[in-house]
């Protein structure tokens, strides 16, 4: 109960664990009267400052531009000197869990090994590779147009929110994740850059690239500085049509199979989209779900296949609305 | 009340593999006399597969999908996550890029239709939700599931990104959702406590990755059975569709049997009202529903 107003009293659980020396974490319970204008960090720094000065976490601008302070709170991934408490506790009530961005690799309390982000965010040639005239005769003028394809993805943070809210990050260790697919995308989009097909050539490895992504959403809504990685994904998958770097794959087949079925119905022919990605071959691994679907009335066969009502109209819009081909 | 009447856009799972949603949802807004128009003109939304592949295309496609609402002067509705977030997003991008809205129709007048950002896209669940009221649905439970618990599933398209979908689903918190669980206490229900309710089935990469689809399920899967659900439900027919059909596949990959019902919003509201099983499809579930409800 708030006993002044802009006043909350709060319990605030926080994850610890020292892995020099526990074997498991623990949960240690704060009680504490947060103002109306806290921030999370304000209240990690009150943790270390007035009650344990053992309790461990990253911090360092305390404006939203180093990145360093990253945690999740109730499992919302947060950027502690952005996030309000008192919006925080609008969502998840008067008890929040303050815990490091990924518990299997906490190595103190909020400090965790990130290893595996920086390694990613290696493996996509994050820089521009040029040859540069060290004795040029005119300016290399990069439009505005140019600039601004690059600009938002440029404002990351590196705060690792989006790689730690990850689905697939969680269970495929081999894909590079929402943060090194954003870079990618900063690089690719740089008129300067010499290398953008072989960074889309790498990136539509199946398994770690782009075509892995399961499109839930999670790092645009955990990005702290709005950013939409999501977004920088689909770009990316839309420029290797465009750069006519795709390689013949399920998942190309797959994407570029939907206009195919657009174009003869309008609605998706489920069935025929399915053996077009897989191959006559691939497709056979389906037929197990296939009989469970056709007992349960679950499958349309070729021959009665919905059609859109003015169909024309689509095969029109489809023929004279192409921007790629493939 | 006023009577609700809706442009329904049934997406292509809604007619081909689970043909028992569109059932499910006409036989409901039947009996809530809400009146949903077919959009039988519509085209795949392209699922954001098409949107990797041709943008300027799947733009298209989509703002034609809603010029045939507004030509009805109707608010359209989803009954499929994904066909939600690629139609909101295609017109949030065309109501605020007047450039963009213009080339795009360009094209649509071509074919004689034009797109003008008069018609809002929501999903069926939040014009249950907003529009029609739980509290008027609770009034028409003949059949209170109080036997059992329910696991809300709520499908990433229908929450994230929040800064989108916000416009039309009733401020929805998508670290905390409570659109479903909320359903579920209307109809007499008892609602499962469990973290995956928020997160991803997996659908998506079910193809190239049938791996991560399977362990992305599972995880949700088992933490609902774990937290004593006895039956899942979504509004999203790509959920229903890996939860329901791939439990097989699912209990390979995570070394334990995964084995729950699965049921769509609408058969979830149908069973409430009273509906007869037959006319909410529940016999084109894959997995069925073991227990009496």
């Amino acid at each position: 109960m708030s006993h002044k107003l802009g006043i909350k009293k709060l319990k605030i659980k926080v994850f610890r664990f020292n892995k020099e020396q526990d074997y498991l974490p623990h949960y240690d319970l704060f009680e504490m009267d947060v103002n109306q204008d806290e921030l999370v960090l304000d209240i990690m720094n009150r943790i270390k400052w007035e009650h344990d000065g053992s309790f461990s976490y990253r911090r360092s601008c305390r404006h939203g531009i180093c990145g360093s302070c990253s945690v999740k709170v109730n499992q919302k991934p947060t950027l502690a000197c952005k996030d309000n408490v008192f919006e925080l506790v609008d969502i998840f009530g008067e008890e929040l869990v303050i815990e490091p961005q990924d518990i299997k690799r906490a190595y103190k309390d909020m400090v965790i090994d990130k290893e595996n982000f920086w390694n990613k965010y290696n493996s996509i040639q994050p820089y521009v590779v040029a040859h540069i005239d060290e004795f040029p005769t005119m300016e290399n003028i990069i439009t505005q147009e140019k600039a601004e394809l690059l600009e938002e993805a440029d404002y990351c943070i590196s705060c690792g929110n989006c790689f730690y809210a990850c689905p697939v990050v969680e269970v495929n260790d081999e894909f590079v994740g929402p943060m090194a697919l954003t870079k990618a995308w900063r690089f690719n989009a740089d008129v300067r850059d010499d290398v953008t097909s072989q960074r889309l050539d790498k990136l539509q490895e199946i398994g770690s690239g782009i075509w892995d992504c399961v499109k839930c959403n999670e790092c645009a809504q955990a990005c702290p500085k709005e950013l939409s990685p999501i977004d920088k994904i689909t770009k990316l998958h839309q420029q290797t049509f465009q750069e006519k770097r795709s390689i013949n794959n399920v998942a190309v087949r797959h994407a570029v199979g939907f206009k195919w079925s657009i174009q003869k119905h309008g609605i998706l022919d489920e069935g025929e989209l399915v053996r077009y990605s897989e191959g006559n071959i691939g497709v056979l691994k389906h037929i197990p779900e296939a009989i469970a679907m056709f007992k349960r009335g679950k499958i349309v066969m070729p021959w009665n296949m919905p059609k859109s009502k003015n169909l024309s109209e689509i095969q029109k819009l489809v023929e004279i609305s192409s921007t790629v081909n493939y | 009340m006023k009577q609700l009447k809706y442009a329904l856009y049934t997406g292509c799972t809604a007619r081909e593999s689970t043909p028992e949603l569109l059932k499910s949802t006409m036989a409901i807004a039947k009996k809530l006399g809400i009146e949903l128009v077919l959009l039988d003109e519509a085209s795949c939304c392209g699922a954001s597969h098409l949107q990797d592949f041709d943008d300027g295309l799947s733009l298209t496609l989509n703002a034609r999908n809603i010029s045939y609402a507004e030509k009805l002067e109707l608010p359209m509705v989803t009954i499929c996550n994904t066909c939600q977030l690629n139609t909101a997003l295609a017109k949030d991008r065309l109501d605020n890029d007047e450039a963009l809205k213009a080339k795009i129709n360009k094209n649509l007048a071509e074919v004689g239709l034009e797109y003008k950002g008069t018609s809002e896209v929501k999903h069926f669940l939040y014009a249950l939700q907003d529009d029609f009221g739980y509290e008027n649905i609770a009034k028409l439970v003949t059949n209170p599931i109080s036997d059992i618990n329910v696991a809300s599933f709520y499908g990433c398209h229908n929450i994230r990104p929040s800064q989108l979908q916000n416009k039309t689903n009733g401020g929805e918190n998508p670290y905390k959702p409570v659109s479903l669980d909320n359903l579920v206490l209307a109809l007499g229900g008892n609602t499962v406590e469990y973290e995956s309710k928020n997160k991803c089935c997996g659908f998506h990469v079910e193809l190239q990755n049938p791996t991560t689809a399977n362990k992305l399920s599972g995880t949700a899967m088992l933490d609902a059975i774990d937290n004593n659900a006895d039956v899942m439900v979504t509004p999203c027919p790509l959920c229903h569709l890996r939860m329901d059909v791939q439990q097989h596949g699912i209990s390979k990959e995570v070394g334990r049997e995964v084995s729950i019902p699965v049921l769509h919003l609408p058969q979830m509201v149908g069973i409430a009202l009273g509906i007869e099983p037959k006319e909410l499809g529940l016999h084109h579930n894959v997995t069925q529903i073991g227990i009496n409800l």
